[in-house]
Parts: structure tokens; C-alpha cells; sequence
């Protein structure tokens, strides 16, 4: 009892890095698709080389670079692990899903922007009234599945020794208890499964017309 | 006066020049169909016309007045473009409908949006809507769809979604329609339906500009056909001046071709 209680202790950082980066990856990302979208060059070649380099090294190795990097460059040490972790995963998301936007954005056929123009509607109008639906619904995919990545790389915080779950559970095996490990599985695939029924669910709702 | 009258227009891109100094004019009610051979620059016209394509040299007029100046490098406000932008229709040949709204909706949400803008709206709204739904509706019945005004476009053959995309043009009541060959997309059997349907406007007095590949269908709609080759008019005259008496050799080997 007192191990599921330490295991639960554990998953609720994961849950809490979840639900974090969720709820500030998605604006971000959207702020990242605009920038990278820009007509102005620079900014768009910044933004671009951004997510470059965020998708192109592995989350752990950001990790440890937030969580080090403020205090031996810039003599102002990361205040938390926690925090570090937060803002590492932040970033990181907030590109993939800055690339999905876009993609998403980039598959709206001209002929939908077009038409709207000669029907009279203004910029505003076309991305909220004709745009904006159609890429929700082309990323609604993409993005469960990246939200599912996601609940599977909150383990990596333990890399920077915040104690989430699978650190709880690598403690435990360390005194010679293997369960702990299995448990801690479970945990993820609920949580896995949720997510998976929900965004079927979405799916389908989104469903009601063929693009 | 001439309620269209295009002068001099050019367009090139990059160093490809498409249109070669367009001239032409037309009266209310009357209906032209552009015929030319593929690259000779209809669907070109009909965009810079429309604003969907900047032009690069030339005017366009609409009732008299200047709607279109290649050489005014003023920046025209976003209002008073969209104004412009409304004295014209544009049925587009691949459709594009708005997949996420249903037939009746696709109609209406266009002058829905477009009455935010009425000194009225916020009192009148409710008369406003109803109004602008009795008019999509009665359109609809007149393309034959009243029985669709729920579904959605992919449920519907391309002749309908056609048919539903020029509703939803007329339900902005332009004065003038330009159709971009609103049946090569579609099957042959398919066709004649939307061409019944243009035949229809034409009874209606619709000022229509449409480019098409069905040379009998323009012989027997149009008042006046304007024949382009590589960027300009070769020919523009009634469909007996053009189309059984050409005076170019141009003319008559598309002609030729295509009968
Ligand atoms: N956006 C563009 N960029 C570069 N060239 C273009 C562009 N749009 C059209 N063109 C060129 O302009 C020429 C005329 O094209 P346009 O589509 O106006 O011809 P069209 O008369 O409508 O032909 P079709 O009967 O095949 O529809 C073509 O050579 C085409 O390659
Ligand atoms: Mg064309």
C-alpha cells in the first residue's frame, strides 16, 4: 500500500508535467506556426532553425541544458528542477506541435482562401469562419498522437532527477521489489488509453463531413 | 455606359508575359463567353479581373468608375477593396465549396457576415437573417437543390456542389458572374445540368462572363464571344461573326479542333 501510494505520489508529477505542457505548448506552438508562416524573411528563418534544432536533438540533452545551462552561462542557476523540467518540455512541444499546425495550415487547398475573398470576406473572416476548422480537424490526429508521446517522455524528467514516477519505481527494484516497475506501466497505459479513446471520440465527431 | 469595361490590362509572371493588353467592354444583362485555346490566358483574365491575380498594366471600370488602376501605387483600404471585390461573382471550375458547412449554410454565410457591416444589424438582425435564408433557399430551388439545403458537399455529386457554388455566388448579387469553365470538371452527363442552370440566369438577364470549352453551349447562350490567343482578343463578335465566320486563321484551327 505504502508503494502504490509512493507510486501514485510519483505519477502525479507526470500528470502535473502533462497537463503543464499541454495547456502552454498549444498557444506557444501557435505563436512558433505564426512566426515560421511570417512574410517577414528574418523571422521566419529564425522561427524555422528554432524548431530545427529542437526537433533535432533529443529532449533529454534539453533537459539538462535548461537545467544548467542559465547558471554556468548566464550566473543565474535554474531555481527548481521542477521548473526546469517544465520549461524543457514546454519548448520541445511547443515545436512539434508548431510543425503540425503548420503542416495543417499549409493543407487548406488555395481555392478555400479564394473563394472566400470573392464572396467579400475579410482576412479575419476566412482564417476563423472557413480556415481555422478544417485545420483542427486535419490535426486532430497528429496531435493525439504527439499527446500520447508526450505522456511517455514525462518519465525522461527523471533524468534530471525530478522524482517522478519511474524514479519511485527504479527505488523500489533497487531494494529488490520488481512489481513497482509493472505497476508503473499500468499507469501509463490508462493513462494512454484515455487519451486514445477521447481524441477517437473527437475524431469522429470531426468526422461528419470528408474534406 | 458600359457596366464592365477592361483596358489595356497586362500580367506577366516573372518574366512571362500572360496577358498582352486586354480590351473588351460589356453592357448590363448582356453575356459573353471567352473561348481560346489552354494557355492562352482566360482563367488569368478572369482572376486579375477579380482581384485574385494584381495586374500589371491596365484599368478596369465598372458602372464608370475606376476600380482597378495598375499605376496607383496608393494602398486602397481593406473596406473599400471588399466593396469592390462584391461588384463581382466568381464560379470557380474546381468549386470550392466549404466542406464544413452544410448546402445552406455555404449560401448564407457569405452575406450573413457581409450584414455585420448594415447600420441596422444589431436592432434588425433577426429580420436580416431570415431574410438573407428565404433568399439562399429560393436560389437553391432555382439550381434544383431544395432537397440538399442540409447536406453537405461531400455528399453531393460534383453537378450539385457546382450548382450549390453558383447560389452561393448569386446570393451576393453581383452585377456581374464570371463562371472559369464550371464544367470541366465534370462529368459529361453532368455537365448539361449546370449548363441548364447558366441558360436559366441568362433568361434572367444575368450579366455573365463565362469561359467555356462547349462551343455550341456559347453559341447558344451568348450575346457576344471573345475568341483570346496567346494574351490578347483575336476576336470578339457575335457567336455568328466568331464562331461560323472567323477572321482569323487562329480562330479557325481552334475551331476546327473543338467541333
Ligand atoms: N501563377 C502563375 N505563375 C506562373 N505562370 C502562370 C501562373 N498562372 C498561369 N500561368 C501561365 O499563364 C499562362 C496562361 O494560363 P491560364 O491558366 O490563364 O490559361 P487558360 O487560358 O485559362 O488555359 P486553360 O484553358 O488550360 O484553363 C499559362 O502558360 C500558365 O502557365
Ligand atoms: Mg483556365
Amino acid at each position: 500500500m505504502k508503494i502504490w501510494l509512493s507510486l501514485l505520489e510519483g505519477f502525479e508529477f507526470n500528470l502535473m508535467l502533462f497537463g503543464g505542457t499541454i495547456v502552454c505548448a498549444i498557444p506557444l506552438g501557435l505563436l512558433i506556426t505564426f512566426c515560421s508562416m511570417s512574410k517577414f524573411k528574418p523571422l521566419s528563418v529564425l522561427s524555422r532553425i528554432f524548431v530545427w534544432i529542437i526537433r533535432g536533438t533529443p529532449l533529454m540533452l534539453q533537459l539538462f541544458v535548461v537545467l544548467y545551462v542559465p547558471g554556468i552561462v548566464f550566473g543565474v542557476p535554474m531555481k527548481s528542477r521542477l521548473l526546469a523540467a517544465f520549461i524543457a518540455f514546454i519548448i520541445n512541444y511547443a515545436a512539434y506541435f508548431s510543425e503540425i499546425y503548420r503542416g495543417g495550415i499549409e493543407s487548406i487547398p488555395r481555392g478555400q482562401y479564394e473563394a472566400g475573398q470573392v464572396l467579400g470576406l475579410t482576412k479575419g473572416q476566412i482564417f476563423r469562419k472557413i480556415v481555422l476548422f478544417q485545420v483542427i480537424k486535419r490535426i486532430v490526429p497528429p496531435m493525439g498522437n504527439e499527446i500520447i508521446t508526450l505522456v511517455k517522455d514525462t518519465s525522461l524528467a527523471r533524468t534530471i532527477a525530478v522524482s517522478e514516477i519511474m524514479m519511485s519505481a527504479e527505488n523500489f527494484s533497487k531494494q529488490g521489489i520488481i512489481w513497482p516497475l509493472f505497476s508503473t506501466g499500468l499507469f501509463f497505459l490508462a493513462m494512454c488509453g484515455i487519451l486514445t479513446l477521447l481524441f477517437n471520440k473527437l475524431e469522429k465527431k470531426l468526422d461528419y463531413y470528408k474534406a | 455606359m458600359s457596366i464592365l469595361e477592361v483596358k489595356d490590362l497586362y500580367k506577366s509572371f516573372g518574366s512571362t508575359e500572360v496577358l498582352k493588353g486586354i480590351n473588351f467592354s460589356m453592357q448590363k444583362g448582356e453575356i459573353i463567353a471567352i473561348l481560346g485555346s489552354s494557355g492562352s490566358g482566360k482563367t488569368t483574365l478572369l482572376r486579375c479581373i477579380n482581384f485574385l491575380e494584381r495586374a500589371t498594366g491596365g484599368q478596369i471600370f465598372v458602372d464608370g468608375e475606376c476600380i482597378f488602376n495598375a499605376d496607383e501605387k496608393k494602398k486602397i483600404s481593406a473596406a473599400e477593396q471588399r466593396k469592390r471585390q462584391l461588384n463581382f461573382g466568381l464560379v470557380f471550375q474546381s468549386f470550392n465549396l466549404f466542406p464544413q458547412y452544410s448546402v445552406l449554410d455555404n449560401v448564407t454565410m457569405p452575406p450573413k457576415l457581409l450584414a455585420k457591416e448594415r447600420s441596422d444589424y444589431k436592432t434588425n438582425k433577426k429580420q436580416i437573417f431570415a431574410d438573407i435564408e428565404e433568399n439562399a433557399k429560393m436560389l437553391l430551388e432555382r439550381v434544383g437543390l431544395s432537397e440538399k439545403l442540409s447536406n453537405y458537399p461531400c455528399e453531393l455529386s460534383g453537378g450539385q456542389q457546382q450548382r450549390v457554388s453558383i447560389a452561393r455566388a448569386l446570393a451576393l448579387d453581383p452585377k456581374i458572374l464570371f463562371f472559369d469553365e464550371p464544367t470541366s470538371a465534370l462529368d459529361p452527363e453532368l455537365t448539361n445540368e449546370i449548363l441548364k442552370v447558366i441558360k436559366d440566369l441568362a433568361l434572367k438577364n444575368t450579366t455573365m462572363v463565362i469561359v467555356t470549352h462547349e462551343i455550341e453551349f456559347a453559341r447558344n447562350v451568348a450575346d457576344r464571344i471573345i475568341f483570346m490567343n496567346e494574351g490578347v482578343v483575336l476576336e470578339d463578335g457575335t457567336p455568328e461573326q466568331v464562331i461560323d465566320n472567323p477572321r482569323n486563321e487562329r480562330t479557325r484551327s481552334f475551331l476546327a479542333k473543338m467541333l
